[in-house]
């Protein structure tokens, strides 16, 4: 039961960065039917931008800062230059682009950080945390990216819900021509979103990097499990991709704390290959068939 | 309100591919008038108000509204420049609300002041609309949604409206209903409007001018009385 509970409480935390990973896929493919493969690489490469600057300054919140602010600049950056010809064309382009920015960015940051393993600071203590005795199975810094990914969730709906650039958002995504012919320029509102996904992709990588160190492929497997939440949700339903997070972070930590750890990528490509057959239109679909 | 404006179609030719749906087509449409587009299908009446928004791309030709060159600018500033495209199919974002869908028609617009009076107005003029400001667009009817697409294309203050078989799918009093909302525009709010139809007798009781499209080309051009009274035109090109 000790076991169930501390499971299950690191299994959220998890499952907490999965979500913000499958938020910035699905934010991006809600707009263009986009699927970016590069999103994994853009986070290490934004957590990299924290690394540096946390060495120069010293100071891990101007790190944190730098890397949401580069993920936001590097996200509309990439939409214009990269994905831009790629949009309205044959599925297959994007998917090459995309794929290509994976590669991309992993050899820039190779050339400039080279490919050893580094450390990456967490925001607050890992030390576990117990209610009296007993311990929790999680840390105050667990804690922190639980709050730090709800939060974000919780803005980007409000965004979405109550601002005219969340109106401009949902109408280029659900019925580009439409919202066209209403003035919205819809170029400038997929750079947005490109731009959004660019700052939660950012979090993501913060988030999770101080447990999986932090060297250019060190996001490839955290974009496979964050595909797999955003799949889990139905691909463009946000909340979906909070509630496949957490649904797979926790049934992850199960394996691997009953199991063994070194089953848990193989679950983690199991689950998506299981979803993809049985109910490949996820769970929380806004719309119909999806054409992948 | 704007002054009402004038919207020119100079020698248009325009296509999808190898095929010209519009060949040469020219046509004016006086301030605060309404023309009536009149064809079969496949006339390329849709390619012509496609090409006046700027969903097609012209090949020839210029598209003015009161002189000023709106060719081959993006739709969304066609839009800006105060010609609103009501297309075919009517383009309700079903997932948005009956009040998204109104403010989105005049999110571009400066103004907060402004963009609520433009929604006020359009939910006291349709009361059927104020009704179902919270419920989702899809679940309104075929009358409704066409009342809605067309307030929503109010909000931006339009100077120009293309209209797009507005009557299609509609039954008999709601076309009526439709019909005298568009006369009512041109009468009270000066719009200048170009109207699609397949219901040529309906679109012909409104209009004051009338042109024919067939195949591409205009076929005949002139009052629409005149038009709704030539027996040998309306057997062949109109059907009634």
């Amino acid at each position: 039961m000790r076991e169930f509970i501390q499971f299950t409480l690191g299994g959220i935390s998890f499952g907490l960065v999965y979500a913000a990973i499958g938020l910035s896929l699905v934010l991006i493919w809600r707009g263009t039917r986009i699927l970016n493969y590069g999103q994994g690489a853009m986070a290490m490469l934004t957590t990299f931008v924290a690394f540096t600057v946390i060495q120069h300054t010293g100071s891990y919140w101007l790190g944190f800062a730098a890397a949401l602010a580069t993920g936001l600049v590097l996200g509309a950056v990439i939409e214009r230059i990269v994905i831009r010809p790629a949009e309205g064309k044959p599925v297959l382009n994007a998917v090459v682009v995309t794929i290509g920015l994976l590669v991309l960015l992993e050899g820039i940051a190779g050339i400039i950080y080279g490919g050893q393993y580094r450390s990456f600071p967490a925001a607050f203590s890992i030390t576990g945390l117990r209610a009296g005795s007993f311990p929790l199975g999680i840390s105050r810094n667990d804690l922190f990216v639980a709050g730090a990914v709800l939060l974000a969730a919780l803005a980007l709906a409000a965004l979405f819900r109550y601002t005219p650039a969340g109106l401009r958002l949902r109408a280029a995504a659900f019925n580009a021509r439409a919202a066209r012919l209403l003035g919205v320029r819809v170029g400038r509102v997929l750079t947005l979103g490109w731009a959004l996904a660019g700052l939660i992709g950012a979090l993501a990588g913060l988030l999770v990097s101080p447990s999986t160190f932090l060297y250019p492929s060190s996001m490839d497997s955290i974009f496979v499990l964050g595909f797999t939440a955003a799949v889990i949700g139905g691909l463009d339903s946000p909340a979906g991709a909070v509630i496949g997070g957490l649904i797979l972070g926790v049934l992850l930590n199960y394996v691997g704390g009953y199991l063994g750890s070194d089953l848990v990528p193989l679950f983690g490509l199991a689950a998506l290959a299981v979803v993809l057959m049985l109910k490949p239109s996820g769970l929380l679909a806004s719309s119909g068939p999806r054409r992948v | 309100m704007a002054s009402p404006a004038e919207l020119t179609v100079e020698n248009v030719v325009a296509g999808y591919g190898g095929v010209l749906a519009l060949q040469g087509v020219s046509l004016t449409v006086a301030p605060a008038t309404i023309t009536a587009v009149l064809g079969a299908n496949g006339a390329g009446k849709t390619t012509l108000l496609g090409a006046v928004s700027g969903l097609v791309r012209p090949r020839q030709g210029r598209i003015l509204l009161d002189g000023a060159d709106l060719t081959r600018r993006r739709p969304e500033e066609v839009t800006r420049a105060g010609v609103a495209h009501v297309p075919e199919g009517q383009g309700v974002i079903t997932e948005l609300t009956v009040e998204e869908n109104l403010r989105l028609g005049g999110l571009w617009r400066a103004g907060r002041r402004d963009r609520a009076a433009a929604l006020a107005d359009a939910y006291q003029r349709f009361g059927v609309l104020a009704r179902a400001r919270r419920r989702s667009a899809g679940t309104l009817s075929g009358g409704e949604r066409q009342i809605l697409v067309i307030a929503r294309a109010l909000q931006a203050r339009p100077r120009v409206l293309l209209l797009d078989e507005p009557s299609l799918g509609l039954a008999p009093r709601m076309v009526a209903q439709v019909m005298e909302l568009i006369r009512g525009l041109r009468d009270e709010a000066g719009l200048t409007v170009l109207l699609v139809e397949q219901n040529a007798r309906s679109a012909l009781s409104i209009a004051d001018q009338g042109v024919v499209l067939n195949l591409g080309k205009v076929v005949a051009a002139s009052a629409a009385a005149a038009l709704a009274a030539d027996v040998a035109l309306r057997k062949h090109y109109l059907g009634f």
